[in-house]
């Protein structure tokens, strides 16, 4: 059977979901070779086994945390090469699509990216993709070369299914350029506790209609009780009430969650770009017009401030 | 000494009107307006700041796509741009991302850059790796998806923030730069500069003044192939209730209903 090389995101040894999603997907193709670099590579190995990577190919050097993108670039390439196979999966995250995009040109072949679903086809893995915030699904090819894709995270139930994960240290040696973009200094962000957003299963977000940074803690207590993320609109974001890292929409993350709740939230097409693939979606806005309800499975016309925390003590009672 | 430098700026349809495809599942540019981008604004904009603290600066703006698209063009040199290059062929129709950054990379050699700056990504096709692609071509740094951008001397510093953490990076020029919609607002068109631009020069070049062969771009010589597109079906209209004091407990019973609690 053809090999299928994919690219692990972990963290230090821990490998993150949208990686597992991937092996599922590539078992789809063929037998996963996985390849991990820097800080814990080789730790990643026994999650990569359990979930289907017949071998799992590590390497460490300090070029990939000190420069960015090249030196991964170069290592994938390497991988590439040792292993030819029938295709090359990454997450879709920024760095992974840099770095797809960079492979996909020094080895002449076509990209697709932020791919929603992956199946054998006769002439190659076909790939689904959502187009124009969402409002159509394509179904694409890459017809010259060995396809390169990229799958955003929440594309598939993750399944495990055990193979040998076989550890091989990949020898790779770095182009000219892996050293031309000095990372000076990396701060790690903070953790919240609450569970990542683009691999939630529930997200819960917050708009200009939540008036304030102080009050995002009614968004967040409802979060908590459903266990589920926090998202922002890009109007609070920019308001400087939450993190732009949690804002959804087209210029920030990309979700799919099982259930999204819009709270103050009117529903414009860039963020609903973002979340418009949720499979429930919910909204709460004082405004009936508001574009969102367009959207969802269940809405409230209602002022936030009444209706979130009066759900939030109503989830808590329900779970006792 | 003169900082050049090129401005990559796209054409696309607007994303607040309905967007299709056409027939051979290439974009329907007859259907919706098309304008600049506005994820590129933010890319003329820091062109704009950083020209403005340099002590002899040039800004030229790039585009790849058909007749229209020089409004986009218009728009970034009544920005404060200094001139444009427009690549027009017919042949580019249905070209991929592969091929696109082909064309652009050649059409900045030919202009002569010392820093090319782009946005962090289209906002039709979304993949947000043309910038990294053409730093592959040029084989010069790739600094991208900035939210703070600087050029002091021969060097760019800025700082990207990533999922799981914030970068300060550095490369010496030339180097590809793209900036994210963090990076500051960018400024409207005031009058004068709208009259101005109709006198600054915009350049056309075809496929054969950048030496690319028709077959090594458009719907022929991409790389990729789009098999189908389908409209996604609208979704069945919902419940919705007015709160009238239990708004918030309905829709807990709605949750539990789905099994969500
Ligand atoms: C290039 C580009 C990229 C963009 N990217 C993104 C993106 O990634 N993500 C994003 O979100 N936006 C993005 N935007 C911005 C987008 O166009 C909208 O401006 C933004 O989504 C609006 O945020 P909002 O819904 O919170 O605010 P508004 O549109 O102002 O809506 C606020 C809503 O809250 C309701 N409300 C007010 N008070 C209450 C209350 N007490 N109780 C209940 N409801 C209340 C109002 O009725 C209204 O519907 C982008 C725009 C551009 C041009
Ligand atoms: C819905 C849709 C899906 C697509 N999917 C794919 C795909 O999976 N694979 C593929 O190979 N192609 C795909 N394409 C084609 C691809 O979008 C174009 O080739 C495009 O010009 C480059 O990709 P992008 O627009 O996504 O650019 P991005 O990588 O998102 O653009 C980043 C920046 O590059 C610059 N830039 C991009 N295009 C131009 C231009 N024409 N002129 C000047 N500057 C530019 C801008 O500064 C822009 O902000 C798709 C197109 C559409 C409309």
């Amino acid at each position: 059977m053809a090999e299928v090389l994919v690219y692990v995101d972990h963290v230090d040894g821990a490998v993150r979901k949208p990686t597992l999603e991937l092996l599922t997907l590539a078992r789809r193709i063929g037998e996963p070779v996985a390849l991990a670099l820097g800080n814990g590579a080789a730790d990643t190995a026994a999650a990569l086994a359990e979930h289907g990577a017949v071998k799992v190919l590590t390497a460490d050097a300090p070029e990939f945390a000190d420069y960015l993108v090249v030196p991964k670039v170069d290592a994938l390439q390497a991988a590439y090469d040792a292993v030819s196979p029938a295709a090359v999966l990454l997450p879709s995250s920024a760095e992974a699509k840099e770095i797809a995009a960079r492979l996909a040109l020094r080895i002449g072949s076509g990209i697709i990216t932020d791919a929603v679903d992956l199946e054998a086809g006769d002439s190659g893995p076909v790939a689904t993709q959502s187009a124009f915030a969402a409002s159509y699904t394509t179904k694409s090819r890459v017809s010259k070369g060995t396809p390169v894709i990229t799958v955003k995270p929440n594309s598939v139930a993750v399944e495990a299914a055990p193979a040998a994960g076989a550890v091989e240290a990949l020898t790779v040696s770095f182009s000219a350029t892996a050293t031309g973009t000095k990372v000076l200094s990396r701060t790690p962000r903070e953790s919240t506790g609450r569970p990542e957003l683009t691999e939630a299963a529930i997200v819960v977000s917050g708009g200009r209609g939540v008036n304030g940074a102080e009050n995002f803690g009614i968004i967040e207590a409802l979060a908590d009780s459903l266990g589920a993320a926090v998202g922002a609109s890009r109007a609070a974001v920019d308001a400087g009430w939450y993190p732009h890292t949690n804002q959804v929409g087209q210029t920030g993350k990309s979700v799919s969650p099982q259930l999204y709740i819009a709270s103050g939230i009117s529903g414009a097409i860039q963020h609903r770009a973002g979340m418009q693939t949720s499979k429930t979606i919910v909204a709460v806005n004082k405004d009936a017009e508001a574009p969102i309800f367009d959207l969802v499975d269940y809405g409230v016309v209602g002022d936030l401030f009444d209706v979130v925390p009066q759900l939030t003590d109503e989830v808590k009672t329900r779970k006792g | 000494m003169s900082l050049r430098i090129v401005v990559c700026v796209k054409y696309v349809p607007d994303a607040t009107g309905d967007r299709h495809f056409a027939d051979d599942l290439t974009l329907d540019r007859d259907d919706v307006d098309g304008l600049l981008s506005e994820l590129d604004e933010y890319a003329v904009e820091q062109a704009l700041q950083i020209a403005g603290e340099a002590d002899d600066a040039e800004i030229t703006v790039l585009t790849v796509g058909p007749e229209d698209a020089k409004d986009a063009l218009r728009k970034a040199l009544s920005m404060g741009a200094d001139k444009a290059v427009h690549v027009e062929d017919d042949d580019l129709h249905g070209t991929d991302v592969i091929g696109t950054s082909l064309v652009l990379a050649k059409a900045i050699e030919k202009t002569g850059y010392d820093l090319v700056i782009a946005g962090m990504a289209s906002t039709d096709g979304t993949m947000g790796v043309l910038p990294a692609l053409l730093a592959e071509r040029l084989g010069v740094p790739q600094v991208t998806l900035l939210s703070e951008v600087s050029v002091d001397g021969g060097t760019v510093k800025g700082r990207r923030d990533g999922d799981s953490a914030s970068e300060q990076l550095e490369a010496s020029l030339p180097a590809v730069v793209s900036v994210t919609d963090q990076s500051g607002e960018a400024r409207y068109p005031s009058f004068k500069g709208i009259m101005a631009a109709k006198k600054k020069p915009v350049e056309s070049l075809d496929l054969e003044d950048l030496e690319i062969e028709a077959d090594e771009v458009g719907l022929g010589g991409s790389w990729t192939a789009v098999d189908s597109a389908a409209e996604r079906p609208a979704r069945t209209a919902g419940t919705i209730v007015k709160d009238e004091g239990e708004g918030g407990k309905q829709l807990a019973e709605f949750l539990a209903g789905q099994k969500f609690i």
